[in-house]
């Protein structure tokens, strides 16, 4: 399943760090951020609810970037 | 959201200007003639610098400890912070605070610049309808979210609406203006009876909509997802650009502190070795090179859709500046799509009338556009209810039992195998030619033609003048057929004779053509497929970047297209291609320029020839000037097309 959320950050490097720390959530099969378009594309494991995979990808994003913000 | 952002933007302007404007003052207090009393105190000088350094630079310096808390070393603020500590503790109070400032001013700028392209693309796709105007059968009207619509319902749409939703008008007659979709800035007429897009603006007149589809399977909605989902394909330099910049930071700031510490301990001056360290921190940030390449591609992405093109990932962008071939579809794309019937001949024993009236009652249930014409060609049909048994043979023919008889409608390849005596010689006209055979007889012959579109052959003399090498046509016409289009269009190659499934096949032998006269280091290699949708899916999602013509092609083609052309129009080809060398000449240009840049200033700082200042501007200066490069892309006009 595929799913897309908007997302706050401030610049392409700190993108990319969300991007990796949200590959790293359990649950999670791929991600992809757009940084201009402030989107976060999310592809999940079968069988994972995205409610609670986005919460835990939110919390490992603002880990790494205390600024950044993920919608869902 | 975006008024959130602008409001820390607002903040953080505020900042950096009270913080310059101290700046400065204590630099022409320090340095002018007037008595500064204190001036050799050292620890008062240092407060007073730290003042601009805070009010400046305190968001980097918080973050910076909640990184390291995070275990972030490699995180830009942590890394601003620190080259600014070590110059504040070496007694460079200017230096450290200005570095501070000026970085700010990059930060800064660059999110100015990068919410201004968002609004001016996001300005594009503000295509979605916020209302709709249902009228009752009573009269009365409610205002409705477009979501509510249902099929069937009436809409009014006045002057200057948006239309909310795909439908056919019922009342009314007036201009719309399509161009939010289409690029087309010369209005179209509808009146009563004309199907509707969403999306689309009303004019000067009120007109009445039937919805013919719920808001969620519209136009406006369907472009709108297509939109969203392309934000995960990214182009190469993207990837590139951001692979760098994981090893980018780490170098610069491990060769930092080898800098700062192994020549000390040989010849000493400890102060002056770690000054240098800390002008590479200073430019160890890659975020102005990183932002200025998927800005540029979002720019360029913007101007395809000012045009009436939808690209839907930067990817294909990139590949539409690298291409060696285009291969067009023959029928609807390159030609009309509409045949005509242009000569009936029939078999002695048989009337033109006879022929055309069995030749009808087989196609009567195709789509495909040659039956259609026959069928309109008819002028007294036979009742559907005594034809049977009809079967489709995929680009050859119809076979179908009329009454009694079994009628062959198809064309050389089909009497063959059906084993039905012509004599092919006998018409030698250019055109489509359909048999028709009735009880393994052959009963006549129909000639059909689909003439070009009027600029086919301008859109493929602009292509071939944008550089591609071969523009190539695929067509399941006979050779003759294509012979003669081929040379009428200006075109370099053509495959004829093919059946929908050997398209695919073409297609990848043109590939491999490709590869034979290209080295592979080559990146002008690249094919486009363009087609309207008409068994094209599977040659669309096969070439590395499919094309499909928004208004006339399929739903298939267009959700398999990897570039949509809303008006159909293939002149924007050629327009398409220089903004994608564009957008991909201004990135290029932005990573050489900046990396030189950084390259030459990490080598002058470690010889100590440029110091924090000189290094802080030179990085901050090359982010604007890249990001300003950048934004070129947003104010293409239709110059480029």
């Amino acid at each position: 399943m595929k799913k897309t959320y908007k997302i706050e950050v401030d610049c392409p490097v700190c993108a990319d760090k969300m991007e990796r720390a949200a590959k790293k959530t359990k649950g999670v099969k791929n991600v992809s951020i757009n940084f201009m378009m402030l989107k976060m594309n999310v592809e999940f494991d079968e069988g994972a609810n995205p409610e609670t995979v986005m919460q835990e990808v939110r919390t490992n994003c603002k880990k790494i970037e205390s600024d950044c913000e993920v919608f869902y | 959201m975006i008024t959130k952002l602008q409001k820390k933007q607002k903040h953080k302007l505020s900042r950096i200007l009270i913080s310059l404007l101290f700046f400065f003052a204590l630099l022409v207090l320090r340095y002018s003639n007037i008595s500064f009393q204190t001036a050799n105190n050292g620890l008062f000088l240092l407060g007073l610098y730290l003042i601009p350094y805070f009010i400046s630079g305190y968001d980097v310096i918080r973050k910076s400890v909640f990184g390291i808390c995070h275990g972030q070393v490699m995180d830009e603020n942590f890394l601003m912070t620190l080259a600014t500590a070590g110059a504040f503790a070496i007694g460079q109070f200017e230096e450290a605070a200005a570095v501070m400032i000026f970085y700010q001013v990059g930060e800064f700028f660059q999110n100015y610049a990068v919410e201004k392209s968002r609004a001016s693309v996001k300005e594009l796709m503000s295509i979605a309808p916020e209302y709709a105007n249902l009228e009752y059968e009573d009269g009365s009207v409610e205002i409705i979210e477009p979501e509510d619509i249902e099929v069937g319902d009436i809409l009014i749409i006045k002057p200057g609406e948006k239309i909310p939703i795909d439908g056919i008008v019922v009342e009314g007659e007036g201009f719309i203006n399509t161009s939010a979709l289409t690029g087309e800035s010369i209005p179209r007429f509808v009146e009563t009876g004309d199907n509707i897009v969403s999306g689309c603006i009303n004019g000067d007149n009120l007109i009445k909509v039937q919805a013919d589809r719920e808001y969620d399977a519209s136009t406006v909605v369907r472009i709108l997802e297509l939109v969203e989902t392309a934000a995960s394909r990214k182009s190469q330099t993207e990837r590139f650009i951001t692979r760098f910049s994981r090893y980018y930071t780490p170098i610069v700031v491990i060769s930092a502190l080898v800098i700062s510490i192994i020549p000390p301990i040989f010849i000493g001056n400890w102060i002056g070795w770690i000054l240098r360290g800390c002008t590479f921190l200073v430019i160890s940030c890659p975020c102005a090179l990183v932002i200025s390449v998927p800005m540029a591609f979002f720019g360029g992405v913007g101007a395809a859709s000012k045009l009436g093109m939808l690209v839907k990932g930067s990817n294909y962008l990139e590949v539409m500046g690298n291409l060696d071939t285009i291969v067009f579809d023959k029928t609807g794309t390159l030609t009309e799509g509409e045949f005509e019937v242009r000569m009936v001949e029939a078999a002695s024993g048989y009337s033109v009338d006879e022929v055309v009236k069995y030749a009808a009652a087989v196609e009567m249930g195709s789509t495909h556009p040659i039956a259609a014409a026959i069928v309109e060609s008819c002028e007294k049909p036979f009742s559907a209810s005594i034809i049977s048994d009809v079967e489709n043979i995929r680009g050859k023919g119809i076979i179908a039992k009329v009454g009694m008889s079994r009628i062959i409608a198809g064309n050389r390849k089909l009497m063959r195998e059906q084993g039905i005596d012509i004599d092919f010689d006998e018409i030698n006209d250019i055109g489509v030619i359909v048999y028709i055979a009735k009880n393994k007889k052959h009963i006549g012959t129909i000639v059909l033609e689909d003439s070009p579109k009027h600029n086919s052959r301008n859109a493929i003399e602009s292509i071939i003048e944008e550089g591609v090498k071969h523009v190539v046509m695929l067509t399941g016409d006979s050779n003759t057929n294509a012979e003669r289009t081929a040379a009428e269009l200006g075109l370099t190659k053509y495959k004829s004779e093919l059946l929908p499934q050997d398209k695919v096949r073409a297609l990848e032998e043109i590939i491999e053509d490709i590869k034979s006269r290209n080295k592979e280091t080559s990146i002008r290699n690249k094919v486009a497929f363009v087609g309207d949708g008409i068994n094209d899916a599977p040659v669309i999602s096969r070439a590395d970047v499919g094309i499909a013509l928004g208004s006339m092609g399929s739903d298939a083609a267009i959700e398999a297209a990897d570039i949509v052309i809303m008006d159909d129009d293939l002149l924007k080809i050629a327009g398409l291609i220089r903004i994608a060398r564009k957008t991909v000449g201004i990135s290029k240009t932005n990573i050489v320029f900046a990396l030189a840049i950084k390259l030459l200033f990490l080598t002058l700082g470690g010889f100590g020839i440029a110091n924090m200042w000189t290094a802080v501007i030179a990085d901050v200066g090359v982010a604007i000037l890249c990001i300003l490069n950048s934004m070129r892309m947003l104010t293409i006009k239709h110059s480029l097309y």
